[in-house]
């Protein structure tokens, strides 16, 4: 058994706000028809439907609204093949993919009082309206990224995996003490 | 800068957020067309200094196609709509003539 390791191998930074990867967590990209999709994660999660650009979050996932056919759930790494499937039965025959696809992405924690500031750094993205749960898909600096705000000091990013060590390097650096800009208060 | 929003995801953002697609509600002539037609479909644009029609897609937001009517000039932007529509939609139409009245239309 080959040993599971993350894009960004559990790194950790510190500055205007704490920078963390979230190590290995298991990703399941489902693809069809929302009202399909929201019942099988009803079924399987017990999670309601989120509502456009937003987050519900669960105690052992959250479910992402991706796109008007897509939609993101993060779990942990090791269940994520049995959720799919269950997910995977739960769809049936509908016209409808669930994919595991936790190795595909990287996941950065922000957390701390600066964390709107340091994000608009590299997001071209109006962070004053941004409530707990909303996501946002845009880009960090030059690259595709996904946004959403877990709690009032709390944000989860991410970014595809071949591109994780760029976002990371990116963050530590907007993030640097002395880089305050006092644009969120 | 643009400032476009999606009516896939309902985003508002600036044009870095997007990607260009071109002209839209152009009439594709493929195989066992003449020749002409197949080349106007291919090269001839309209280009016009105005009122313009183009594809865009929200490439780092919701990854979908749609249509925007913006003015080349002044880069005002008309509104957007889907992309499953070989015209214009009324609304648009409307909007356009509120705002340039001397516009010779689609
Ligand atoms: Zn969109």
């Amino acid at each position: 058994m080959s040993e599971v390791v993350s894009a960004l191998a559990g790194a950790r930074a510190s500055g205007m706000v704490e920078l963390a990867d979230a190590g290995a967590t298991g990703m399941i990209t489902l693809r069809g028809d929302h009202a399909l999709l929201g019942a099988a994660v009803q079924a399987v999660l017990g999670l309601a439907m989120p509502e456009v650009r937003r987050v519900v979050a669960g105690e052992g996932a959250q479910v992402l609204w991706m796109s008007p056919d897509e939609l993101l759930v993060i779990t942990g790494y090791d269940v994520a093949p049995g959720l799919a499937a269950d997910l995977q039965s739960a769809l049936g025959d509908a016209f409808a993919t669930v994919a595991v696809v936790s190795d595909a992405r990287a996941l950065i924690r922000l957390s701390g009082a600066q964390a709107r500031d340091v994000l608009a750094k590299l997001c071209p993205v109006d962070f004053a309206d941004f409530p707990v749960g909303a996501l946002r898909r845009t880009r960090a600096a030059q690259v595709a990224a996904a946004v959403w705000r877990t709690s009032d000091s709390d944000w989860s990013l991410i970014c595809f995996r071949s591109v994780a060590g760029y976002v990371w390097e990116a963050l530590v650096t907007v993030a640097q003490p002395g880089g305050e800009v006092a644009l969120y208060r | 800068m643009l400032l476009l929003t999606c009516p896939c995801c309902g985003v508002t953002a600036e044009e870095t957020e997007f990607a260009n697609g071109g002209e839209a509600h152009l009439k594709r002539f493929g195989p066992g067309s003449d020749d002409a037609d197949y080349e106007a479909y291919m090269f001839a644009r309209k280009n016009p200094r105005g009122v313009h029609f183009e594809r865009w897609r929200h490439i780092y937001g919701c990854g979908k196609w749609f249509l925007m009517a913006r003015c080349t000039m002044t880069l005002e932007v008309f509104g957007t709509y889907r992309a499953q529509t070989s015209e214009p939609p009324a609304e648009i139409v409307a909007k356009i003539k509120a705002r340039r009245p001397e516009w010779e239309g689609f």
